[in-house]
């Protein structure tokens, strides 16, 4: 199938040629080549992680990925989604981890086998760093893992190309619990405040709040004193 | 990077950034706003909405697109089932994988109960994975629930339900300590004490948040808890219908694998649905910000069963929603980025409305802005909008803020070639939440449906006729939380025999032809052969 009218574009999916408008993400030129989608797509908003899509292009030897509701279908382009990838999961129990390296080791045997070979990197649609998280979990250090891997997704394309089998977004997100329960310093506003709410030292004020009609309760809301 | 028509206008936005930077605008007085909602919003228009004419709530408007699902046919022929015998059986069955339906399934568990929850696509494909901005709880010292609770009731017009809103505002604290526990990494200072900002309509900075990936951050750490304490999940496997006994009382729901076809029936002694809510019904030809899969399904499915619907005649138009470049139409720009600091600016770079109004007075000013001649920003396929000026964030808080603080945003935009900690981006209202809903008590039972549990998005009264950013996650916690410990403690007696009974009523109250319209619940909406934004 040649490229045809101007303003549409040919792509082929799991090898099926179809002529799309020009401009449509890889979902949109699924979806208008005729595909109902069940698998394979979730929020349509870059937040999910659920529409994976491995693809090629023509005269280009080199595999890439990306999220099918974020990339842009090119000319030419050979795809097929990677909707589900089995993926180990350490099953814990957080409050008895040790937030060190021994635990991450326990939990992810596989760890200390990455290679550095940087391909989960250029994987990654959020453009993290995920092999420099991977080194600091090889080092022990969950606060960095927590930092660098924030914006993980979890779609799985670092797994689907790695080397060493890792399951880099389970081991980032076990590092970032780690860090939250653990390592990052305690809300103790929010501690003193939920106990404040337990004594029921709020809930006069909350009655009376409660009791008022409309009109009052407007007349409240008019005159309220707004924080800096 | 902008094509020309766009260019041009950015750079009077340009032009007049210092001048403005010095500039508040007024905020509307209540007589103004009044005017400017009446005059513009979506709601109020006379062809959006028609009255319901069948069920519990005939003769209210709602949109026409969740009126055409709540007049439909069952999915489900009642005769072709066998229902004594059930394929899942659990104490507490909760219907929805999202932020409201993992909190309800690992309360309803602590409590004791043999759970199974069950999902239409993936665990946490859900609108709480996509929220950005942030959680309402009142935690500082110039704070107080009776605080929050005013400005929860402004917001919602004075018409919220005060019960439910006294437990929102009352268990706030404790639901965002139980995250914290969870391990969830809220943004906090040195110190500890949780980062706050204000949202629209907040009188205190209340919204805390984990960077911009609030939601995600919630629920990618209560899926992993539900995965770590071998919660059954069952996903690709929406829900059709509840099953109710000869009195009513509900016990279990028709299901179906949304891969073979295949139908199975579940029985529990108690049920919660948390099936979210309406985005992707496109009330009114609106673009939405909302996942795939909000269709509405649980408001079909329990106004079929007796249940009782309110406030959907209030839809909830988020103001910012992309309006170029058209491959993101609809998604959302956080209010975050006005939050600490984007004006709204119209295609001559003045301002109109201050930036932190309630977001139906936000959404109807852009409305009036776009159809004032010469004031719109026209985008190359004729979808309207209006500047919001990113770049300002950078003049007031230093280079590298919009990068920095709002990560997620700046990625998308990104994606497609726009750097927006230089160039403002053109936006317009998109649908975004559906404010009404299921009435529930403050337990989360469905007063009509005995055995019936709703939590999150698909309950109405919680914020009355417009809820405000930051208390839709707080709602989904508290009343995911209440609504499985309910369930999971329930003395009610056991159900009779289980029967689709009340669907076939109903189909029989449609007519064959199901007034017309396709078969509901909707489960997922039809893009097949479509150009989005076309
Ligand atoms: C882009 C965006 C940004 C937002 N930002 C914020 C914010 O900053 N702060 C805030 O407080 N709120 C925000 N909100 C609102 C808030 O995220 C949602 O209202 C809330 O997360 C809803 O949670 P829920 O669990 O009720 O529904 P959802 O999270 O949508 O989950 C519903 C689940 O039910 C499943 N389901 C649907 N139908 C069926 C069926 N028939 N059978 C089985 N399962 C079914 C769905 O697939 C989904 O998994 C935002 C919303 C969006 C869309
Ligand atoms: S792809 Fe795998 S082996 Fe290579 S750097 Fe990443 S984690 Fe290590
Ligand atoms: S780190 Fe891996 S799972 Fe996470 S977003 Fe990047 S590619 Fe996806």
């Amino acid at each position: 199938m040649t490229q045809g009218a101007a303003g549409f574009i040919v792509v082929h999916i799991l090898g099926k040629a179809y002529r799309v408008p020009a401009g449509l993400t890889i979902l949109g030129a699924m979806e208008y080549a005729g595909y109902r989608l069940v698998r394979g797509v979730g929020c349509r908003g870059g937040f999910c992680g659920a529409c994976g899509t491995i693809y090629r292009t023509r005269n280009d030897y080199r595999l890439k990925v990306g999220l099918a509701c974020q990339t842009v279908a090119e000319h030419d382009m050979y795809l097929a989604q990677l909707p589900f990838y089995p993926a180990s999961k350490a099953r814990y129990a957080l409050d008895e981890l040790q937030p060190n390296l021994a635990t991450l080791v326990r939990l992810h045997p596989e760890l200390p086998r990455c290679l550095g070979c940087n391909t989960c990197t250029r994987a990654c649609p959020q453009g993290l760093d995920v092999m420099e998280y991977m080194a600091r979990a090889m080092r022990g250090d969950i606060a960095g893992v927590a930092d660098l891997s924030f914006d993980c997704i979890m779609c799985g394309l670092c797994a689907s190309r790695c080397p060493s089998e890792q399951t880099q977004y389970n081991v980032a997100l076990l590092a970032r619990r780690l860090y939250g329960r653990h390592l990052a310093p305690k809300a103790e506003q929010l501690a003193r405040r939920v106990g404040e709410v337990a004594a029921c030292e709020f809930d006069a004020d909350l009655e009376r709040m409660a009791a008022l009609d409309a009109k009052a309760l407007k007349g409240l809301y008019n005159a309220r004193d707004i924080e800096a | 990077m902008y094509p020309d028509e766009l260019r041009e206008s950015a750079l009077r936005v340009a032009a007049s950034r210092d001048r403005r930077l010095k500039e508040k605008h007024a905020r509307l007085t209540p007589e103004e706003k009044d005017a400017l909602l009446r005059g513009f919003h979506p709601d109020f228009r006379e062809d959006t909405q028609r009255p319901v004419t069948v069920g519990p709530n005939s003769g209210d408007r709602m949109p026409h697109e969740l009126v055409d699902l709540l007049e439909a046919r069952s999915r489900i022929d009642p005769a072709a089932l066998a229902l004594d015998r059930a394929d899942l059986e659990a104490d507490v069955l909760i219907i929805g994988g999202g932020g409201a339906g993992a909190a309800a399934a690992l309360t309803a568990q602590e409590a004791g109960a043999r759970v199974l929850l069950v999902t239409k696509l993936r665990l946490g494909d859900a609108n709480t994975m996509m929220a950005q901005g942030g959680i309402q709880a009142a935690t500082s010292a110039v704070d107080s629930p009776a605080t929050h609770y005013l400005d929860v009731m402004g917001g919602g017009g004075y018409t919220n339900d005060p019960a439910l809103v006294r437990a929102l505002v009352r268990d706030a604290p404790a639901v965002v300590a139980w995250l914290e526990e969870l391990g969830c990494m809220f943004s906090k200072r040195p110190d500890g004490t949780l980062m706050a900002i204000h949202g629209g309509g907040t009188s205190r900075k209340r919204m805390h948040f984990a960077r911009d990936y609030t939601g995600a951050e919630i629920m990618r750490t209560l899926r992993d808890e539900l995965l770590n304490r071998d919660v059954p999940v069952v996903e690709f496997c929406p829900a059709l219908e509840l099953l109710l006994d000869d009195q009513g009382r509900c016990g279990g729901a028709v299901l179906q694998n949304f891969e073979t076809g295949a139908f199975l029936v579940a029985h529990a002694r108690t049920v919660i649905l948390a099936t979210g809510g309406f985005g992707r019904l496109h009330v009114s030809g609106f673009p939405t910000s909302n996942h795939y899969g909000a269709t509405a399904d649980g408001l079909v499915m329990a106004y079929r069963a007796g249940a009782e619907l309110c406030f959907l005649d209030a839809t909830q138009f988020h103001p910012t929603g992309v309006a170029y470049p058209e491959q993101m139409l609809g998604q959302l720009v956080t209010e975050k980025v006005r939050g600490v600091g984007a004006q709204l600016v119209n295609a001559e770079g003045q301002q109109f409305v201050f930036p932190l109004e309630t977001r139906d007075a936000v959404s109807a000013a852009i409305i009036r802005e776009c159809g004032l001649p010469g004031k719109g920003v026209a985008t190359p396929t004729g979808q309207k909008g209006v500047w919001l000026d990113s770049p300002m964030i950078e003049l007031i808080h230093g280079p590298g803020t919009v990068r920095r603080e709002l990560p997620a945003m700046f990625r998308q935009y990104e994606r497609f070639g726009i750097d927006m900690s230089v160039n403002p981006i053109v936006v317009y209202p998109t649908l975004h939440y559906q404010n009404g809903g299921i009435r529930v008590d403050a337990s989360g039972s469905c007063p009509r449906i005995p055995g019936l549990y709703v939590a999150g998005e698909a309950v109405g009264g919680i914020h009355g006729r417009n809820r405000l950013m930051g208390n839709s996650l707080l709602d989904i916690l508290v009343f995911g939380r209440r609504a499985g410990h309910e369930a999971a403690t329930s003395r009610l007696p056991a159900a009779g025999r289980l029967t689709l009974e009340h669907v076939r009523r109903h189909n029989r109250g449609v007519g064959k032809a199901g007034r017309g319209h396709p078969p509901a619940p909707l489960l997922l909406p039809d893009y097949v052969g479509k150009q989005p934004g076309a």
